[in-house]
């Protein structure tokens, strides 16, 4: 049995071309980049070309560039560390019920210290509204956090309102844009955001590896203390070959970006097309025309998440429920319970799709018709 | 017959020993196995560690030891409804339920064989301590080999659907031979210390978790004859036959718990292990399952126990009109509790069971037992 991945939100295959970009680098270069001889310079040379490609891809200059261990790293320090540069101005936090763990539980950390957080909802298409960021603002706000594209839904925010919103307000603006980077342009030199958190692993590069964009002028304080690497903001020898095989990663996909977006597109529809053809029910959750093409989250009426994952994973279909699992239990999904209130049906019966490289047209199919299959047997 | 590679079997696996063998023993014969972490109760404990966590953690390491795939499933909520409101409701009343019966019955062989069902199993597979065997398509229930160990009691309710659909892969076997095959196969949970008492208290103080749940009325503690010996601290806290913790003192023989009296809040006690309160000579039980399905009508002689882990009696069965049973011992029995199971034998095969309703002396319900 062929086993299908739609689970591309999650992570992504590494793309083979990214290999071959870090094993030369993972077998010859093995200096260190802070150190001062040909060795660590050699490990610099690579470090200072991978910032660049990565500056460059959103339209940054190289010293607004911070390689973390991933998107939760970036989430964490644009998140804490600015709290903490910025508490003297004020105590006060905005960001959404919809974010990423990452980015949720950084904020519940803040709160525990002290600070003050504003969680905005969101509307049954799984938009934050723009007038609620300007309800909430205060003048003791110091961020605002709104993920660009959510994880679950794939639900796209209005994320150039709020940055020109923000544009004469001291609080600093940060996207965690993991799930949008790479196939939605953006170019911070148009887009008024102060911080952007990406991830590497999510763009068929290695894992452990991500960034966090600084505009220059952005106090932070570092989370990791140690040596004086990443320009003091993030402490600790760089994973050189990682960020080789990240700066190959983004390459690729800036290069794909608009063959990708087709691409994925036409894997929803046939995607959706075949449930269709084989009578499932099914609604579509979040607005479709604000929805990024890689995902789609499906709610299944009748049915139930674990007992849909089991099963899918035992027909070879690998999917999620986007939501945590905690002792492997499924939690109703809290971007679902923010969208339709808690106790609706479609939070536990609601399963993520995500599309990318490991899918074909015939895959994406068979994978509709094993999922057709199932919805139909647990129906009965 | 299905070969074994076509045959799917889901183990419930609680990330304990046993269950780790049975996933083991069946994946060496050649089934397509999945591994089932069950999810009943939500407990973190005094660190914020959530055990179940640290339980699926094992059943993880052990799955990927054995290259299965591994889930789980969550059944907090049938759990509260069925196992553990009946569980509150019983010590209500002043008996002492057993949980584990009810949990077998409506959640490890009901919810979650329905479950394993629904993901294409053949089988359900638990690591228990008993053996099903077939008779001429007659499905029959025996003692696990390891009579120490044996588990029947608590799965005296499973009737023929369920038994043709469950295996037991450590029936046959002395559970020293199972901690053996862990060492042997590197088994992460080979070491593992088997859990004791209440799947929901775990190592807790009982007092302290029955107390949240319930409120605690304290009274008078008294001999038979109306003699205040003390203060009981909530009736809910004792069970018949009990010695520690009554706190009475003085010269004699040392104190025992001979009977409630849920009405007017009375705890009775008696003075002697073999108080003569103690004993009785028959009971009467009710919601009777039997494992071959067919409930008999005519009365039969037995084996029993009263409680887990406890030698056979012999007893005569009486099926009484109302679906009830009247069961009359051979020899007196100590300490009979209401609301304990009650499960029948003939030789190794478990007949089935019955919930213990009322105490019988001399043909007449004893009263003060609750």
């Amino acid at each position: 049995m062929e086993s299908i991945y739609l689970d591309h939100a999650a992570t992504t295959p590494v793309h083979p071309k990214v290999i071959e970009a870090m094993l030369p680098v993972t077998q010859e270069v093995y200096g260190n980049p802070s150190s001062v001889h040909q060795f660590g310079r050699k490990a610099r040379r690579i470090l200072d070309q991978a910032r660049r490609t990565a500056a460059k891809s959103i339209g940054a200059n190289e010293k607004e560039i911070v390689f973390t261990s991933g998107g939760t790293e970036a989430d964490n320090l644009a998140i804490i560390g600015t709290a903490m540069a910025n508490k003297e101005k004020g105590k006060h936090i905005i960001t959404t019920n919809v974010e990423h763990h990452a980015t949720l539980h950084a904020a519940e950390y803040l709160e525990s210290t002290g600070f003050e957080v504003t969680y905005l909802p969101v509307d049954e298409t799984g938009s934050v509204r723009v007038q609620d960021v300007k309800e909430a603002l205060r003048e003791d706000t110091i961020l605002v956090s709104i993920m660009m594209v959510n994880n679950e839904t794939g639900i796209m925010q209005p994320i150039e309102e709020v940055a020109d919103l923000l544009k004469d307000h001291q609080a600093a603006f940060h996207s965690d844009i993991v799930q949008a980077y790479g196939l939605i342009e953006i170019d911070v030199q148009e887009l008024a955001v102060d911080l952007l958190a990406v991830s590497g692993h999510k763009i068929n590069g290695p894992k452990g590896v991500g960034f966090l964009y600084v505009r220059e002028g952005t106090t932070l304080a570092s989370l990791q203390h140690g040596g004086e690497q990443e320009r003091k903001r993030r402490a600790g020898t760089e994973n050189v070959p990682a960020v080789k095989g990240m700066e190959e990663a983004i390459m690729i996909i800036l290069e794909n970006r608009d063959a990708y977006r087709e691409k994925y597109r036409s894997f929803k529809e046939q995607f959706l097309n075949t449930l269709t053809e084989e009578s499932v029910n099914y609604t579509v959750n979040g607005s479709e025309d604000k929805c990024m093409e890689s995902i789609v989250n499906i709610s299944f009426p009748g049915t139930n998440v674990e007992t849909m994952l089991t099963n899918f994973d035992l027909s070879g279909v690998a999917a999620s429920s986007g939501s945590a699992c905690t002792a492997g239990s499924v939690e109703p999904s809290h971007v679902l319970s923010a969208m339709y209130g808690k106790g609706d049906a479609r939070t536990v019966n609601s399963i993520r799709f995500s599309f990318g490289l490991a899918n074909t047209e015939e895959n994406v199919k068979e994978a509709a018709r094993k999922v057709s299959q199932i919805v139909h047997r647990l129906s009965e | 017959m299905k070969e074994p590679k076509d045959t799917r079997v889901v183990v419930g696996m609680s990330g304990g020993v046993d269950s780790s063998v049975a996933a083991l023993m069946l994946k060496q014969q050649g089934y397509d196995v999945v591994g089932i972490f069950m999810k009943n109760w939500d407990d973190t404990d005094e660190n914020g560690v959530c055990t179940a966590t640290e339980d699926y953690e094992d059943v993880i390491r052990v799955c990927n030891q054995l290259d299965i795939p591994y889930y789980a499933v969550n059944f907090e909520k049938q759990y509260w409804d069925k196992v553990f409101t009946y569980f509150l409701e019983e010590y209500k009343k002043g008996r002492t339920p057993n949980p584990d019966v009810m949990c077998n019955k409506e959640i490890k062989f009901k919810a979650f064989l329905d479950h394993a069902m629904s993901l294409g199993a053949d089988y359900l597979a638990t690591g228990h301590y008993a053996q099903v065997r077939e008779n001429d398509g007659v499905y029959e229930m025996l003692r696990g080999v390891d009579h120490n160990k044996d588990q029947t009691y608590f799965l005296n309710q499973l009737s023929q659907d369920v038994l043709e659909k469950v295996m037991f892969p450590l029936g046959h076997l002395e559970k020293k031979e199972v901690r053996r095959m862990a060492e042997e196969n590197d088994l992460a949970t080979a070491k593992k210390k088997d859990s004791t008492g209440i799947c929901f208290i775990g190592e807790r103080n009982f007092k302290d978790f029955l107390s949240e749940y319930l409120p605690a009325q304290p009274g008078n503690m008294e001999t038979l004859d109306g003699e205040v010996k003390g203060k009981h601290d909530g009736l809910m806290y004792y069970t018949l036959g009990q010695r520690q913790g009554l706190g009475i003192g003085g010269a004699g023989d040392p104190w025992f718990v001979v009977g409630k009296n849920v009405e007017d809040n009375i705890l009775y006690v008696g003075q002697g292990f073999h108080h003569d309160a103690l004993y009785s000579d028959g009971l009467i039980a009710s919601e009777a399952g039997w494992t071959k399905g067919e409930a008999p009508t005519e009365p039969f002689k037995a084996t029993a126990k009263f409680r887990y882990r406890q030698q056979d009696s012999g007893v005569t069965v009486e099926p009484l009109e109302d679906g009830r049973l009247k069961v009359t011992f051979d020899e007196p029995e100590r300490a009979i509790t209401p609301g304990q199971a009650v499960v029948f034998y003939d030789g190794d095969v478990c007949l089935g069971g019955a919930t213990i309703d009322t105490v019988l002396k001399e043909e007449e319900a004893v009263t003060y037992v609750g």
